[in-house]
């Protein structure tokens, strides 16, 4: 008994010891960055882009890492204009239009150029760091031929499916809008040819793709850049992604600043910073996303763009406020039919 | 004077609560628009949900409780056998491993490419099982909940006395009647406690139940809630639902609680007594089959774990040093959490028990702790958001961001505190009450001499469950999460929301251990050693 409260006693000092800030110099300005919290693993661009930034700037740049972009809207809801933070990293287009809504970011007045991002970019609040297309991500042991279009999918395959589910995460909104884009007024109709096939619906992305790698069905719901994954970090090439002839939907992560951010300067300079070439050299291989300006250095082969750029699919931010709710109403009823 | 006195501690605990809580829930409302509950009872697509989300509960309550009563039985029966205090241990396990560890491990047995259907396939049979649909909801669930459910019935078992079983022996009863005259009036009293802490719990699963749902109408009322904050942030609607959750979860687990029949507590010192039903080879096979069940039921998805997260390179995985400063967090966050937990829930439960006991009103201390167990179903953001508002403008929110989650890990665990002491600390008080008011043993002289000997067991194990589930909690850091103060489950989701599944596997199976290792230290050292009957 005695023993154990001294050990937890001694527990309880480490832990606090581990779980203290490190001290903050006093003389540089802080420039405080939003984002999700796999930007700030150890593997992750956060840690290679902080030297280089401070390096540059002068300033401290520190990092706070929450669950995704829906938490990282809601906290900066929850903060309002009180918020500490300088800098919002970490939302995709399909948030776009309630981050706007909130009143809380400012113009980022940078001139931006982003070539590699189809469709290009004039957005003067948001700038693009990343993007991706969404796909069907399949296992080439357990499938040999894939089907070629999203049509050939639903109509005419076998081939059973993991997806997400719309109403929490950013994949599964992303094939509900997909399934739109292509199918129109008919896709309460492809819903229902597809469901049979479907093994399951998830919560998140990680939960399909950990099933997906426990072999619970040969294909998954993911992204055009998770092949890359696997052939630069574990050197397989056993997982790659299904084009579709119709195109792909494609999400596109964006950073801004806040009004109420006591550094403007210091976190514009990080905005444009984000659009240099070496964050974007860094980008694709701890984030695995497609960078929306090619690397001087150029591209690992593992990120050749997959399609043509005129076959990306897009619903503007608006459209997707308006609809989603009658969009995802449609889709429950025909996955409850 | 004196009744002010005994109702000091559980005052003291309930404010601690209505603080946090009702300062959350102020917080919440200060920012939040007009509540409306019609809209949200008018609502076909709520309704839905709802009704799914009741019907999936009371099943899942209703299996995991009807489960454990034989095994629990069989393993008091059967006090020797290779394993058994391991076993026991083991039991524990499930309750408190991350949602998403316990689902991939299930899936491992149980799914399409699961180690069940290989077999099946083998075998050459034509059947194949699928797990998504409510009975994989239902797997899941007892899976989880039902050894937690074996070991509260454990504890009941315990307090049966060793008289009762002596004059069966001098009567020479058959099982069946040892069942009915003995053992059903203490199931009767403990089991809809047990069964009403399982329906609350499964009320508000969330990644289970879409996972392994299979289709989106089974969903919970969580995933509106999550709707809710997500595409609105309408958090006036968000406080809603969780009235509505706290309303209905009350008059449904209240309801069952009434079912509960408080017996006689006959007095006894013998403990242990040999039972004279355990020759019949009926009963034998009986037993083994229901401890085989329960054994294969928490081991083969374990197994699974533990295989992934020993598979590739573990190694390398388990020797980072980010993983370790993980752990220790987690197990820093993890014991002050269970040890505040611990202390509310005794607060409440000492004086729950002078309420039903020397002043004879039962109903008062099942409402002690109906109402200490709701938390379970009050949105986890309302907690954390409400909280997060009230602290934002006086104090740094990362700076505390620690202090924040041991808060709500420990007001989580709480419910789990009090269905674990409260029915020994009862029984111990109808045993005790008058001899040591009539001796004069009171205050802390009479928790140490009267109780403590008694209750030294469930506390080790109140206090072993509540560390671990703080330790594989994730709900509420990810709103406070910063760099600085990574825990566990955190680097498992970060690892897990990254392509790295087997990391992740290998953080998994550590924390695994980690709870294992807590169960034996703490049980161990406040519980003492000796014989496991509990």
């Amino acid at each position: 008994m005695r023993t154990t409260g001294r050990l937890a006693a001694a527990l309880i000092a480490l832990g606090l010891a581990a779980g203290a800030a490190p001290a903050q110099a006093e003389d540089r300005p802080t420039l405080t960055v939003y984002t999700y919290d796999s930007f700030v693993a150890e593997w992750g661009p956060g840690p290679k882009i902080e030297p280089l930034f401070e390096a540059e700037c002068g300033c401290d740049l520190d990092f706070v890492g929450v669950e995704d972009g829906v938490a990282l809207l809601s906290r900066l809801r929850l903060e309002g204009a009180r918020s500490s933070a300088d800098i919002v990293l970490g939302l995709d287009t399909n948030l776009v239009a309630e981050a706007r809504a909130t009143g809380l970011l400012a113009s980022h007045g940078l001139k931006v150029e982003a070539p590699m991002l189809p469709g290009g970019w004039d957005d003067t609040t948001f700038v693009p760091y990343d993007w991706s297309y969404f796909a069907f991500v399949y296992d080439s042991e357990a499938l040999k031929t894939p089907p070629a279009s999203l049509h050939a999918l639903v109509e005419d395959s076998d081939a059973e499916i993991l997806i997400e589910d719309p109403r929490t995460s950013t994949p599964g909104l992303g094939l509900l809008l997909w399934m739109k884009k292509v199918y129109g007024d008919g896709a309460a109709d492809a819903w229902e040819a597809l469901r049979p096939r479907i093994v399951t619906v998830s919560t998140g992305w990680s939960e399909a793709y950990g099933l997906f790698k426990q072999g619970e069905a040969p294909m998954v719901f993911s992204y055009t850049t998770s092949p890359a994954y696997h052939i630069i970090a574990e050197g397989t090439e056993r997982y790659k992604a299904a084009i579709f002839e119709e195109g792909h939907y494609m999400q596109v992560e964006v950073a801004a600043m806040l009004k109420g951010s006591d550094q403007p300067k210091l976190a514009r300079q990080f905005l444009s910073f984000l659009l240099s070439d070496a964050v974007q050299a860094i980008l694709p291989t701890t984030n695995w996303m497609y960078p929306v300006i090619a690397p001087k250095d150029g591209l690992p082969e593992a990120f050749a763009a997959p399609l043509d750029p005129a076959k990306a699919l897009v619903y503007s931010p608006d459209e997707v406020a308006e609809h989603r709710d009658g969009w995802i109403r449609e889709w429950l009823s025909a996955m409850s039919r | 004077m004196a009744l002010a006195f005994r109702l000091l501690p559980g005052a003291l605990s309930a404010l601690v609560l209505a603080l946090v809580i009702g300062g959350a829930l102020g917080g919440v409302l200060s920012v939040a628009g007009r509540i409306d509950m019609a809209a949200l009872l008018g609502d076909a697509y709520v309704l839905g949900i709802l009704r799914f989300t009741v019907w999936q509960a009371f099943l899942s309550a209703a299996l995991s409780v009807v489960i454990a009563i034989p095994v629990a039985r069989a393993l008091v029966r059967r006090q020797r056998f290779p394993g058994r205090a391991l076993l026991i241990r083991l039991l524990g396990l499930p309750m408190v491993i991350p949602t998403i560890v316990g689902v991939l491990g299930l899936v491992a047995v149980y799914g399409r490419s699961g180690a069940i259907n290989d077999l099946l396939a083998m075998a050459g049979t034509g059947a194949r099982l699928d797990i998504y649909g409510l009975g994989g909801i239902l797997i899941a669930h007892v899976f989880f909940n039902m050894p937690f459910a074996t070991r509260l019935l454990l504890q009941g078992w315990a307090g049966i006395p060793g008289e009762s079983f002596r004059l069966a022996s001098q009567l020479g009863m058959t099982g069946g009647q040892i069942f009915r005259l003995i053992e059903w009036p203490m199931l009767r009293q403990i089991a809809p406690g047990v069964a009403g802490l399982v329906f609350l719990i499964c009320f508000t699963s969330f990644s289970i139940v879409l996972v392994l749902g299979g289709g989106p109408p089974n969903a919970t009322l969580e995933v509106a809630i999550y709707q809710a904050l997500r595409f609105d942030f309408d958090l006036a609607r968000v406080v809603a639902f969780g009235v509505l959750q706290v309303g209905l979860c009350a008059l449904i687990v209240g309801a069952g609680h009434r079912l509960a029949r408080s017996v006689p507590v006959e007095l006894g010192l013998a403990r242990d007594m040999p039972r004279p039903d355990l020759a019949a080879p009926a009963g034998r096979i009986g037993d083994a089959a229901a401890i085989a069940f329960a054994a294969l039921m928490v081991l083969l998805p374990l197994a699974a774990i533990v295989a992934s997260g020993v598979s590739g390179d573990a190694w390398g995985a388990a020797t980072r040093a980010p993983l370790w400063f993980a752990a220790l967090r987690s197990l820093a966050v993890g014991l002050c959490a269970g040890l505040l937990s611990c202390l509310i829930g005794a607060g409440l439960v000492l004086t729950a028990r002078e309420l039903g006991v020397r002043y004879r009103r039962p109903g008062l201390a099942t409402a002690i702790e109906l109402g200490g167990s709701l938390i379970l179903v009050v949105p986890p953001f309302v907690i954390g958001a409400g909280l997060f508002i009230l602290v934002q403008p006086v104090a740094d929110v990362f700076a505390i961001g620690l202090v924040f989650v041991v808060i709500v890990n420990a007001l989580m665990g709480l419910p789990f505190a009090l269905r674990i002491l409260m029915p020994p600390a009862m029984e111990v008080h109808e045993r005790h009450l008058r001899l040591a008011d009539g001796l004069g043993i009171t205050g802390l002289t009479r928790l140490r001499l009267v109780d403590w000997p008694l209750l030294r067991r469930p506390l080790g194990l109140a206090l072993a469950l509540t560390t671990a589930l703080s330790l594989g909690d994730f709900g509420v850091i990810a709103l406070f999460g910063t760099r600085h103060n990574q825990t566990l489950p955190y680097l498992l989701y970060q690892q897990m929301g990254s392509y790295r599944m087997a990391d992740a596997a290998t953080t998994a199976l550590i924390l695994v251990g980690l709870c294992l290792a807590l169960f034996i230290v703490i049980e161990r050292g406040i519980g003492g050693r000796g014989h496991d009957r509990a």
